[in-house]
């Protein structure tokens, strides 16, 4: 009964979409008040229906209740509590669920806080929003609910995939929807401007935050993806070029670019028509990357839910939204008016060119993704592009990139002097040098391009760290003086630090973790010595034991440096019982920000097992830096120019105060 | 600068870095592909030496050979013809004989092919798309199901 209920407040959630999607629109073009008036209770409503539904799907799995094929297909009675809650969203139905649960959560803190937005762009974006959920809990009920019922209840369950029995799925999935979803909000936003025929600086003031929200969790949950695949999988590797990875990566760099291109936009209000397009390419690829994910036409290294039959309903979605929003976007671009001119020198400038760099990346990987695809369709040849391609075309494309980020904050607005802004950097420029030569010394000449890239990243670091020491006039003031300058700092500043601070810092682990990576495979039988990096590892046996839902065979390493006890190190091998599926569980030694990575292949027999060890200096620095980036992300929402509800600007002029928000 | 440098200036550079990553992506899309092969092709038409390709087919039933150092060697086989395979390394956990896998690398002038990458997905019914597609053409697919459960 309980379930039934779950369904119909689905149902009612997509009645309610509708009205949505067409009555505050109707509202907005004819001017109505009234029915503009509509739009913010049905949005909270929507949202209050769609997590009545979502807690009516958790409380089955919660209660292991197999009569709902959801639960009976993806869940088992002895699996441990916390993943019978995350195993709501481990399939492809309740992972949708989820995805429209953020959705309309987002058009809900719309609705909810947009009191002081024009009343026709905050019914418009409603609006738009509307069409996005109604299509996507259409997609729901039409195609993959998951409220099915079974009729005759099995007494157990066939259990969840093991690779996903693992905190991550707690954490992960949710946190990259927030990124791909929070981006529909900008969407819609840009559409609505479109229909309406009007954008302004007020206007990328409050796409701006939501901008910033979505982009720090997306970054959050791909750094989070992938420190998970680099424990789970068992193969030491971070990032695969994986299209299901792409897929995440493509919408966190065209909002990259769109963050940037707000700025411009906010300040100067030129790139008016360049940012609209970026929020609407932005959305459309976390909708394509949705598409390949679920659909399933992609071949790849990860666990995930996919159904290929219900790809094509999404590929429907996907057309009507990227196409009609082009469409309008072709239609309608022409007449907004654009504004602010700019010097090639200048802070404009340098954001234009973080946004040509980015968006050319951004379509290397596109490329890269899509093509296997595209030459399956059109001519059956199957290929791969790996590793190789995305290394030859993205990391070309990042150097020069990477390279003028220091220069983009201390360039001044408007007209720029080149010179000027290249002395603020002087010390950052000889730091790099000094760290290039550094790495040269400790590593010798076999790896040219490693130091180099050591280099750059301590530049890029450098560079944010000596902006903002500058901008306070460290050395004419004193350190004191300054500190109380440094606390008094905007919100934004300290976030643009902190994120290009925290890019180099991914920058450093990822060149660190790929040229000086060491590596051993061995066949090791119980007294065995490997030695690594310095460090020396035996194996002191393997010995099996149970867990709650599977068995395991534990192998047992001491780890010594120089003859003196480290730590101990137990990697297994799983079976887990209810689908007789095996996985490896690596174990990981952290010293300083580096890894010794250890994980075991088949067992001989004899005692004997296959032992791959890595170590890997620095890694942690690559999701150490991501948080870093989403930190900065955060405290730049928190400023309060751009608060959510920030003041209109017209209001701001005739009080020096901002005043407060309404 | 005059309002017309200035947008000259934007374009310029808009089409040096536009046309860098373009020539970029043609380059790599002509030199780094790795074409997917399956035995028989490999017998049909001999490969240059050091290509790399990606063989898919299943795991020989008693062709895994496991020596020391973590050294395997096995035969892909797609019913018509076999390719035999070294590979150094920790193997998937889904590697089975009579399973579907996929290896990436290429053949040794003794004619074995030496991978360096050993592809089985996680899940236990899954066969990769592109070897099913192979069997498929050579008549030995057994449907959906034969592999499940």
């Amino acid at each position: 009964m309980i379930v039934e209920f779950g369904h119909y407040a689905l149902v009612l959630a997509f009645a309610l979409s509708l009205v949505q999607s067409v009555v505050p629109l109707w509202g907005a073009l004819a001017g109505d008040d009234r029915l503009m008036a509509v739009a913010p209770p049905v949005s909270v409503t929507t949202f209050v229906m769609v997590l009545l539904s979502f807690a009516v799907l958790t409380n089955a799995y919660l209660t292991a209740d197999f009569s709902v094929l959801n639960v009976l297909e993806n869940s088992h009675s002895a699996k441990p509590l916390i993943y019978k809650f995350t195993g709501v969203w481990g399939n492809h139905e309740g992972s949708m669920l989820l995805w429209v649960l953020i959705l309309v959560f987002f058009g809900a803190l719309v609705g909810f806080f947009g009191g002081n937005l024009p009343k026709d762009l905050r019914a418009a974006t409603l609006a738009v929003q509307g069409w996005i959920s109604a299509g996507f809990i259409l997609f729901l009920l039409a195609t993959s609910n998951p409220f099915t019922r079974v009729v005759n209840p099995p007494l157990e369950g066939a259990d969840l995939n093991p690779i996903l029995q693992d905190i991550g799925l707690a954490i992960h999935p949710p946190l990259l929807y927030v990124g791909y979803v929070g981006f529909s909000i900008t969407f819609s936003f840009a559409v609505a401007a479109l229909i309406l025929g009007r954008t302004d600086a007020a206007w990328a003031r409050w796409v701006r935050p939501w901008t910033l929200l979505a982009w720090s969790f997306l970054t959050l949950g791909i750094a989070m993806g992938s420190y998970w695949a680099y424990y789970e999988l068992g193969w030491g590797g971070w990032w695969f070029w994986d299209p299901v990875e792409n897929a995440s990566l493509m919408p966190w760099l065209a909002g990259t670019a769109l963050l940037h291109s707000a700025i411009v936009m906010e300040r100067r209000e030129a790139l008016k028509i360049w940012t609209i397009l970026l929020a609407i390419f932005t959305f459309s690829l976390s909708l394509l990357g949705t598409f390949l994910v679920r659909s399933g036409v992609l071949t790849s290294v990860h666990a995930f839910a996919t159904d290929p039959t219900r790809g094509v309903f999404i590929l429907a979605l996907l057309c009507f939204f990227i196409g009609g929003s082009l469409a309008l976007y072709a239609w309608r671009a022409p007449a907004l008016k654009q504004g602010g001119l700019f010097a090639p020198i200048s802070r404009e400038g340098a954001l234009v060119l973080n946004n040509l760099f980015l968006t050319s990346a951004c379509a290397a990987v596109f490329v890269g993704t899509l093509y296997p695809l595209f030459l399956d369709a059109v001519t059956g040849e199957k290929i791969s592009v790996g590793a190789p391609f995305f290394n030859l075309t993205f990391g070309p494309l990042m150097v020069p990139l990477l390279i003028a980020v220091p220069f983009g904050p201390v360039l001044s607005w408007k007209r720029g002097d080149l010179l000027a802004a290249s002395q603020r950097l002087y010390a950052a420029f000889g730091l790099a040098i000094l760290m290039t030569i550094f790495t040269f010394w400790l590593w010798g000449m076999e790896k040219v391009l490693a130091p180099l890239g050591v280099g750059l990243a301590v530049w890029v670091m450098a560079g944010a760290v000596s902006e903002i020491l500058t901008r306070v006039k460290i050395l004419e003031i004193g350190p004191s003086r300054a500190f109380s300058r440094l606390v008094g700092l905007p919100g934004s500043a300290w976030g643009t630090t902190m994120a290009h601070f925290g890019v180099g810092l991914t920058v450093l682990g990822i060149v660190t973790a790929s040229a000086f990576q060491e590596e051993r495979i061995a066949t090791m039988r119980p007294g065995d010595v490997v030695e690594l990096s310095g460090y020396q590892l035996t194996f002191d046996g393997a010995a099996p034991r149970r867990g709650p839902n599977f068995t395991e065979e534990v192998g047992h390493f001491t780890i010594r440096q120089g003859g003196i006890f480290v730590a101990e190190l137990d990697p297994s091998k799983r079976v887990y019982t209810a689908r007789q599926m095996p996985t490896t569980e690596a174990a990981i030694h952290t010293t300083g920000f580096s890894q010794l990575y250890l994980s075991l292949g088949e067992s001989r027999g004899d005692g004997a097992v296959d032992v791959r060890v890595y170590f890997k200096p620095l890694i942690t620095l690559i999701w150490i830096g991501c948080v870093i980036m989403a930190l900065g992300g955060a405290i730049s929402i928190a400023d309060r120019r751009l608060r959510v509800g920030a003041p209109k600007p017209a209001r701001k002029r005739k009080s020096a105060a901002p005043a407060p928000a309404e | 600068m005059t309002r017309k440098q200035r947008r000259l200036t934007l374009i310029g550079t808009a089409g040096v870095v536009l046309a860098t990553a373009f020539g970029l992506i043609l380059f790599a899309l002509y030199d780094e592909l790795v074409f997917f092969q399956s035995p028989t092709d490999i017998a049909l038409t001999p490969l240059p030496p050091g290509q790399r390709i990606r063989l898919g087919g299943l795991v020989e039933d008693g062709s895994v050979v496991r020596s020391d150092n973590a050294e395997v060697s096995f035969r892909v086989t797609d019913m018509e013809n076999t390719v035999a395979v070294t590979y150094k390394g920790i193997l998937p956990d889904l590697f089975r004989e009579g399973q579907g896998v996929v290896t990436e690398g290429f053949v040794n002038p003794a004619g074995v092919f030496v991978a360096d990458s050993v592809l089985a997905k996680h899940d236990e019914n899954y066969i990769p798309k592109e070897v099913a597609e192979a069997l498929k053409k050579q008549g030995h697919w057994q449907g959906e199901n034969a592999a499940a459960n």
